[in-house]
């Protein structure tokens, strides 16, 4: 630096024009301090890449790539080949399948197709495993000359145009039916797409979940905005000290925040023995295990986050614009709608946005309070995950999800600004 | 407290004293359940909830037997050990590459900042439900799912956005002439870094740090997804413990918590108060 | 910077002690007052007699996880402890290794093949623990006037007002509810096999949706009862027992219709510490382990260790009333588990 610097000040002619040299050198330098500002970004970059990013994407492909069916019974895809979706395949395609059938029924996957088979089609996973269980001990050369009809007699659903289709629709690696369940949508025998017939379960657990963070982001907004309004116009000592009781929830660990809610309103809970011993009740109320718990857990849990951006906001106002409003003869409340809450808006969409965005995804709060009709879109998944194997659906529900906390940074993005997130 | 101006109506009176008692309930509503689970906690009955004698302050009726069973149960202690073993290592990966990443962040010369500032901090915003399930999938290859490596690479990848965002804070103060200063001084860059730059956004490093631990601390749902028995941590045995067995040691546990996380609190306003000061606020 | 350096230090020294001892075993079974007699009677018994260590943990039954690991290729447990109504599944889906060692003859020295129940031996891919039941109960201070008596009862609201507590899982509800609308119970898995019987048990759980209370692992059902979150619960009879023996809890059992079992002992496919896990089976399932089972009112699966049943809890072992249940059908599960499976979750959301 020392020597640009000197360098300029003897060898320049005209003090206005560079030489070429020294516009030479500042680039060098500018791409100079380039190199080094990536070179300490790029660890981190590639750290991330890694741990987070690639799973995301890996998450993305599982949901359309599932190879389990083709993997387990190749022949009879093979086979299956051209068939046109129309009445039966012919007996050789049969005939490859109880052969495969009974391949799998003694290396113990039969249970892996018959998984398969039942989500394209349900029942069949019954169908599979108890036909693999009665083809495990057949002869080989028998099945290969009739194994079609072998099929057939074990059970007529064999011959059946839908469990063929459900066939070719699983033989495929790459497909997208899991988007379609995940949005209760379903395949029609001609390749239409039409609204399941069954049980529609996904888009109402969605508007489910946004339904309830959105009653969380109201409650927040209700019960934070006085609070911070409070705080923000106490005398300093008394509101860093009140701060505290904002900031100590804030840092106290979740499950203990659940736990406390647990103990609060199970049935023989705090709050029921409370409401009993003044006599507001004679029965206990049903409060745990509901929708109801899942929302007052979650508000407990989220409203620092709603609290601290407003009081952040409604520090940095000007006391000055009330006190001119009601000196030019305004009302403190009218002068409060027109002149302050316009004033505070900012800090109410960063803290409602990102309450809304938290409560969208959340999972261990209903998961512990929510009982069956508190459970939100994250407990699905997480079901898929853990108990229905279904992973590749999982896979697609978490897409779904992630689209839509997407849009919601998207739209917070251009209303607060995301390098703006406060941290208490 | 009769220090409102004359123009003030018995309406907007009663509206500031409706204020102040919103404010109370509302303060009550954040602490009192935490509060409560603290003399549950000295329960010597095996129930959530406030038993007579403990209403009656009988002293029969309080106990620290739940303090005594945790130290007794062998998978408490492989769950405080595993937390913090994750823990301290995961805001150690967390706070280095973080703090260095930040500082390439504030060089004006670094391309594509604000693309990169967001995909450094997308982990704080993505549901934790779909970064348990992507992780599951990926780490599964290069069997990390089982292993305290995973469990630490996972959470400090959770870390980092908060130690981006606090020494991003500290560095917007930095003044960085001082740096130059120093270089020109004959410093070199590595030199320069560590006893200029380092002590002023310490404050804000150790504050960044502070948050990936605690986030790592409280951390569950990718516990759940990629731990094994082996890595059990605190949380995944709360979890577990309020899913099938609910007994006061869970309250005790908790009760521990609030401690702890009282303590990083005052850590934290410590730290403030110092960068403030540091920064010439 | 020098905290820092002690900081990490530690972390690895911790992170490389804990590994250095990964080779312990990794039992899996159902906590609560079943797991406390598991791990007074086997699991510590097992750490004391061999040194090996065993990490203990607590699971809430189904073949989900143990699914979970094998397709993903991590295998974190080693010896799980399996209902008999989710093991054949598990065998015929490649879960679970083969039984393919010889055990120990009991502590009379009678061999193995003859020591042990039929039963206890009857699957290729596990070794019997316990004969136990699915029974349901009641709290006598909360169940009001009139007592049930007969499933029928569980599922009558206008009888018997008040939630009822069920497993969250389609085995033994859906038996139940077949036999509550009429079934006989010889039939029972017949009719559950055609689509109408499907939807008949479904149809008899409707009935009592509005009064159902899910719970997830056995050791909720005696909370449930206790602290007012259901007037029945059904449970595994042994819970009710230990919270009636060691509580001194008002509970009493209906075994109308019980569905009895039993539990196994199975080795994790693929785990890499299956000799350990088989050394293990072989000290569980001998004589003196077994017959502490009865602790918790859990008949033993060996002759030797049902000799030393203390004949004071003979009445309450399930085996006193077998003549009033039917025995949970492995293989229908094995067969009808996911498709079943997939309905309940399906019906449960609606």
């Amino acid at each position: 630096m020392m020597t640009a610097v000197s360098d300029q000040l003897h060898g320049a002619s005209s003090p206005d024009a560079l030489t070429r040299e020294e516009i030479l050198a500042s680039r060098r330098q500018l791409r100079r301090r380039r190199l080094v500002a990536l070179g300490l970004v790029a660890p981190l970059l590639a750290f991330i890449i890694f741990a987070f990013f690639a799973p995301i994407a890996t998450m993305l492909y599982r949901s359309v790539y599932n190879p389990t069916v083709v993997e387990l019974i190749p022949d009879t895809l093979a086979a299956l080949g051209t068939w046109d979706g129309t009445g039966t395949p012919d007996e050789p395609v049969l005939t490859a399948l109880a052969i495969d059938l009974k391949r799998l029924a003694n290396e113990r996957t039969a249970g892996r197709l018959g998984e398969e088979f039942n989500r394209a089609l349900p029942g069949t996973s019954s169908l599979v495993k108890s036909t693999a269980r009665k083809l495990r001990r057949a002869d080989d050369a028998e099945l290969a000359a009739s194994g079609a009809t072998m099929l057939g007699d074990i059970d007529e659903r064999w011959t059946s145009t839908d469990l063929w289709n459900a066939v070719r629709e699983t033989g495929r690696s790459f497909r997208e039916t899991y988007f379609l369940t995940a949005l209760d949508l379903e395949r029609t025998p001609e390749g239409g797409i039409q609204l399941r017939e069954s049980a529609r379960i996904y888009i109402p657990l969605y508007i489910k979940t946004l339904r309830i963070a959105l009653v969380i982001t109201v409650l927040t907004f209700l019960l934070g905005y006085p609070l911070a309004y409070y705080l923000a116009h106490a005398p300093p000592m008394r509101a860093n000290l009140l701060m505290v009781l904002v900031l100590l929830p804030f840092w106290t660990s979740l499950l203990v925040r659940t736990t406390a809610w647990i103990a609060l309103l199970q049935t023989n809970g705090v709050v029921n023995s409370l409401l009993m011993g003044v006599g507001l009740t004679s029965e206990p109320l049903e409060m745990m295990f509901t929708e109801f718990a899942t929302i007052v857990a979650m508000t407990h849990i989220l409203l620092p986050f709603m609290v601290l951006p407003l009081y952040s906001v409604m520090r940095g106002i000007d006391p000055s614009y009330m006190r001119a409003a009601m000196s030019l003869g305004s009302k403190p409340i009218p002068a409060f709608w027109r002149i302050y809450f316009p004033m505070t808006l900012p800090g109410v969409s960063a803290g409602g946005l990102l309450v809304f965005i938290i409560s969208v995804g959340y999972y261990i709060t209903p998961a512990l309070v929510g009982g069956t009709d508190g459970q939100m879109i994250s407990n699905i998944i997480a079901f898929h995950m853990q108990q229905s194997n279904n992973w590749e659906l999982a896979a697609a529900l978490g897409a779904l999800l992630l689209v839509l906390i997407m849009v919601l940074y998207w739209v917070y993005d251009r209303l607060v600004g995301a390098d703006n997130i406060k941290l208490a | 407290m009769a220090r409102f101006p004359e123009y003030y109506t018995l309406w907007d009176r009663t509206g500031i004293y409706a204020l102040r008692a919103v404010a109370g309930l509302v303060l009550f509503f954040l602490m009192a359940p935490i509060l409560v689970i603290i003399p549950l906690s000295f329960n010597a009955e095996p129930f959530f909830t406030f038993t007579e004698g403990m209403l009656a302050f009988d002293s029969e009726a309080y106990s620290l037997r739940w303090y005594g069973s945790i130290l007794e149960n062998p998978n408490w202690l492989l769950a405080i050990r595993n937390s913090f073993i994750v823990g301290i290592a995961a805001t150690i990966l967390a706070t280095t590459l973080g703090t260095l990443a930040a500082v390439g962040l504030a060089n004006s010369a670094m391309p594509y900042r604000r693309l990169i500032t967001a995909l450094l901090l997308s982990p704080m915003i993505v549901p934790l439900i779909i970064i348990a399930a992507g992780m599951f999938f990926f780490y599964t290859r290069f069997n990390l799912v089982g292993t305290h490596l995973g469990l630490i690479i996972a959470h400090a990848a959770l870390g980092v956005p908060f130690v981006i965002v606090t020494v991003t804070a500290t560095l917007a103060g930095f003044d960085r002439s001082l740096y130059n200063a120093g270089i020109g001084l004959g410093a070199s860059p590595m030199r320069a870094f560590r006893d200029i730059v380092l002590p002023i956004i310490r404050p804000g490093v150790i504050s960044g740090g502070l948050f990936a631990f605690v986030t790592s601390f409280d951390e569950v749902v990718l516990v759940l997804f990629l731990a094994g028995p082996d890595q059990r941590t605190i949380p995944r045995q709360m979890f577990s413990g309020l899913r099938e067995q609910i007994n006061p040691t869970i309250l005790a546990v908790a009760t521990l918590l609030v401690l702890v996380s009282g303590l990083l609190l005052v850590t934290r306003e410590l730290l403030r108060r110092r960068s403030d000061r540091l920064r010439g606020v | 910077m020098r905290l820092t350096s002690i900081l990490v230090g530690a972390a690895l020294a911790a992170t490389f002690a804990t590994t250095t001892v990964a080779d312990d075993l990794t039992a899996v079974s159902f906590g609560g007052a079943y797991g406390a007699a598991q791990k007074k009677h086997m699991i510590d018994p097992y750490i004391a007699a061999t040194g090996n260590n065993v990490l203990f943990e607590d699971y809430s039954g189904g073949i989900a996880e143990i699914k979970a690991q094998v397709e993903a290729g991590n295998i974190q447990w080693d010896v799980v402890d399996i209902e008999v109504i989710d093991l054949e599944r598990a065998c015929s889906e490649g879960l679970v290794e083969v039984i393919d060692f010889d055990l120990p003859p009991g502590d009379d020295g009678m061999a193995a093949a003859d020591d042990f129940f039929p039963e206890a031996l009857a699957n290729e891919c596990g070794v019997g623990v316990i004969f136990w039941a699915i029974i349901f109960a009641y709290n006598n201070e909360t169940i009001g006037d009139t007592v049930p008596t007969t499933i029928a009862d569980f599922f009558d609201t206008n009888k018997i007002p008040g939630k009822r507590a069920l497993r969250k899982r389609p085995q033994v509800n859906l038996e139940w509810a077949l036999i509550a609308d009429g079934v006989a119970k010889e039939d029972v898995y017949e009719v559950l096999a055609t689509e109408d019987g499907q939807a008949r048990a479904f149809a008899k759980l409707d009935t009592i949706r509005d009064d159902l209370v899910w719970y997830d692992s056995w050791s909720q059902a005696p909370q449930l009862l206790n602290d007012g979150g259901a007037v029945m619960v059904q449970s595994a009879n042994g819970r009710i027992f230990g919270a009636i023996q060691d509580d001194g809890a008002p509970f009493a059992m209906v075994w109308d219709k019980m569905v009895f079992d039993l539990d196994v002992w199975a080795i994790v496919k693929g785990t890499p510490n299956k000799d350990l896990a088989i050394d293990f089976i072989k000290f569980a399932t001998n004589t003196k382990p077994l017959s502490g089972m009865q602790d918790v009112a859990y008949g033993p699966t060996r002759k030797s260790a049902a000799a030393l049943v203390d004949p004071s809890v003979a009445n309450d072992l399930p085996t006193a009333h077998i003549d009033k249940g039917l025995k949970a059908d492995g293989i229908f599960w094995a067969d009808f588990g996911e498709t079943l499976g997939e309905k309940f979750n399906e019906w449960l959301l609606q």
